[in-house]
């Protein structure tokens, strides 16, 4: 007795309304952002750092739950757009003067918005947003409890493309805390759709969700033997409240079994790449020879970001 | 007062009858003869059976009233066919002392439409640490005990709580979840949980509860009634439970029989229930357990939550869905599906429940109460906001057509709805 859903990403031209997952998007779409992505590479290494694309446009980074990096990244793309940036901390502000995040919503779009870049603790939040949103007004998940990270996801594709090229030939592991990581899932639909044989997830039984299997990806507990053959090793972020409790017994132990060593990426192909979203926790899941070495293309990703998050925008605002 | 109802498709679950004829009402009762009506009803081509049963509305007074009144949810029940409802005690607050529960009554014998039983906490506040003065509560009209979606995590207080209750003969009402295991979960722990990023309740959470509750059945001998079964597993142990004669009994919410998991989609909050929807395989083993008499019966687990709580992110909506009026479309589409014949269906939500209640209406024989719906079977309708009466217009299934009109409603033999 299913309902049919319409992707709620898309309009009726199949264009891309709203950026809210990876999930469900046409492998088109996936190329269309990472190519035009490349396109603004060259933009930020400019001197005059700016496109006019979104002259005009207002950007309102809507952040519920507290972000540094990702909103500066996200601001930073916008002003490159030429587009006018408008940052609210909503945690602190109406959220706890008891406004629901609707009426918080209707107040913003009365301010005339086009874009929102939405951060929220629960899962799906930026789903009900963009089902009342006006018909010219974009939503773009930056981060929904554990679900989604789309840009995230969408960035550590760009940066795999550029050190790898090919998709349809790579092994990737993703290894660490899975079960409340909205980056994994980002990044394994967004690998699965562009056609990589042969996605890991790997990590102890506590930190791996039930039925992720389903997603299209291989499930490994020892770290080893998940690393063999990989092209690409992902680390994800262990938050500090789960170091100690009932997931894990504490970080030095958690070190000692999945945090990425020399040694252990040494079973990894010889020119694999490794990546982190950030913030990275040194000496938890990554060991610093690893995450400053010749592998590492952390740094990089958050360039990328960037670029991405520009062709995000500037692809949404102009499917008005 | 003396109401003739004439030419209906006359059926009768607890003995099977189903045949055209003419059903004459006397003094509140079912007659066994015939004579002079003050009024007539004309049932040509409609189904004459007895008022629904729902062991689980949340009428939601006293309390919560900005959710809906006894008097709009009364109405809503009528309007759904349904002449007796069983209320869980989570009202604000909870039915846990007599002056409550002679309130409830008095305020809904003053509506004079469904007939109200109430369930009284079997905890004091349901808070799972002292017993409630059952003594008393029944005395005041209880007809059960219960923590409705409240389960009691010391279990040293829920064998004394069982003991203490079986020593009166006290039937307890149960609904099986180890509340440990469920804490911060609100879909079903599976691959949909996991797609979605939201935290999952897994199936043994209702399973391990379960098997605690009925090794205290054994040993102290309490008649349970368990509430709302959302997994497969559990049917199997109830089945297995029955075969070993415990004086145990079980419903399903008529919502489960037809949704999984999947109706979530894109974070539906109207699909956030307690317990959750399940697996595809679940819901086809309620739909199964209901059919083979494992389950008992069927219930509205009627749950009138205003907009604004459901506008919100999946995790952060309440729980729960309007049903009184929908019970019986969802009953009809459930033995439809499963090829039964209607008076096994309606058994399900009138004799079987009314055997539950330990109640004497649920059935048309000389004598009973009359309490009665007459409803159109094949007449469809749209399921949405203006169609219900109730004040809850959160379900799932608006947008669905159902098919199943009630026509009118008779409690004690008055007319208490007639579709206008």
């Amino acid at each position: 007795m299913s309902k049919v859903s319409n992707n709620p990403q898309l309009n009726a031209n199949g264009e891309l309304q709203h950026l809210l997952s990876t999930e469900g998007l046409p492998r088109e779409i996936l190329l269309q952002i990472l190519d035009t992505a490349e396109s603004f590479a060259g933009v930020t290494e400019r001197e005059v750092k700016k496109v006019p694309l979104m002259r005009g446009k207002s950007v309102f980074n809507l952040f519920f739950e507290a972000s540094t990096r990702t909103r500066t990244t996200f601001e930073i793309a916008a002003k490159r757009l030429s587009a006018d940036v408008i940052n609210l901390n909503v945690s602190v502000s109406s959220q706890t003067k008891g406004e629901s995040l609707l009426d918080t919503v209707a107040n913003l779009s009365a301010m005339q918005a086009d874009v929102f870049v939405v951060r929220h603790a629960s899962s799906g939040a930026p789903y009900l947003i963009a089902r009342h949103v006006k018909p010219h007004e974009h939503v773009i998940n930056a981060g929904d409890g554990r679900h989604a990270h789309p840009t995230q996801g969408l960035l550590d594709l760009y940066a795999i493309r550029h050190y790898k090229k090919d998709f349809t030939k790579l092994t990737v592991a993703i290894v660490g805390d899975v079960l409340h990581s909205r980056v994994a899932r980002s990044l394994i639909h967004g690998l699965t759709t562009l056609g990589v044989p042969e996605v890991r997830v790997i990590g102890p039984q506590t930190l791996i969700p039930e039925g992720v299997a389903a997603l299209g990806v291989r499930v490994f507990h020892d770290m080893r033997t998940g690393l063999k053959g990989c092209d690409v090793v992902v680390m994800l972020r262990l938050q500090n409240e789960r170091m100690n409790g009932p997931l894990l017994p504490s970080a030095q132990e958690f070190f000692r079994n999945y945090g990425l060593t020399s040694e252990k990426l040494a079973l990894a192909n010889k020119d694999a790449i490794v990546m982190h979203p950030g913030p990275m926790n040194r000496g938890v899941e990554i060991d610093s020879p690893v995450a400053d070495g010749p592998h590492s293309v952390i740094l990089p990703q958050v360039t990328f970001g960037i670029s991405v998050r520009m062709a995000v925008m500037s692809i949404v605002a102009g499917n008005s | 007062m003396k109401l003739l109802i004439k030419g209906g498709r006359v059926v009768d679950p607890g003995s099977g009858r189903d045949e055209i004829a003419d059903v004459f009402i006397a003094d509140g009762k079912i007659a066994s003869g015939k004579g002079k009506a003050d009024q007539t009803l004309d049932a040509k081509g409609l189904v004459v059976a007895p008022g629904l049963i729902d062991l689980a509305a949340r009428l939601r007074e006293p309390g919560h009233g900005y959710k809906a009144t006894l008097d709009t949810e009364m109405d809503a029940a009528v309007a759904g066919g349904v002449t007796s409802v069983a209320c869980p005690p989570d009202t604000a607050p909870p039915l846990d002392e007599p002056g409550l529960v002679d309130m409830l009554r008095r305020r809904a014998k003053a509506l004079s439409r469904a007939r109200v039983y109430p369930v009284g906490a079997l905890t004091v506040n349901l808070d799972g640490e002292r017993l409630a003065e059952m003594s008393v509560l029944a005395h005041a009209g209880c007809i059960a005990f219960s923590q409705a979606n409240v389960p009691i995590t010391d279990t040293q207080v829920l064998w004394r709580a069982l003991q203490y209750a079986a020593t009166f003969g006290f039937p307890v009402w149960l609904r099986a979840e180890d509340k440990w295991l469920s804490r911060e979960g609100v879909a079903h722990d599976g691959e949909v949980s996991t797609r979605l990023g939201l935290a999952g309740i897994p199936a043994f959470t209702e399973t391990i509860a379960l098997a605690t509750m009925l090794q205290l059945v054994r040993s102290t001998g309490a008649r349970v009634h368990f509430c709302r079964l959302s997994t497969a597993a559990a049917v199997d142990m109830m089945r297995a439970a029955k075969k070993e004669k415990l004086p145990v009994t079980c419903d399903v919410g008529i919502q489960y029989v037809h949704l999984s998991e999947m109706d979530l989609g894109y974070y539906d909050s109207h699909c956030r229930l307690d317990p959750p929807l399940r697996s595809q395989r679940d819901r086809d083993a309620l739909a199964a357990g209901l059919a083979d008499g494992t389950v008992d019966c069927a219930v509205s687990d009627h749950t009138p939550v205003d907009e604004d709580r459901k506008q919100l992110p999946f995790a952060e909506a309440e729980t729960g869905a309007t049903g009184l009026e929908l019970l019986l479309p969802l009953a009809l589409k459930w033995g439809a599906s499963r090829k039964l014949p209607l008076a096994k269906t309606l058994a399900r939500v009138t004799s079987e429940p009314a055997r539950i209640l330990g109640v004497r209406s649920g059935r048309i024989e000389p004598g009973a109460p009359a309490d009665l719906v007459i409803f159109d079977p094949a007449l469809a309708w749209r399921v949405e906001p203006a169609a219900l009466k109730s004040e809850g217009k959160n379900t799932p299934f608006l947008g669905y057509e159902l098919a199943g009109r009630v026509r009118a409603t008779i409690v004690a033999g008055r007319v208490v709805y007639e579709q206008a």
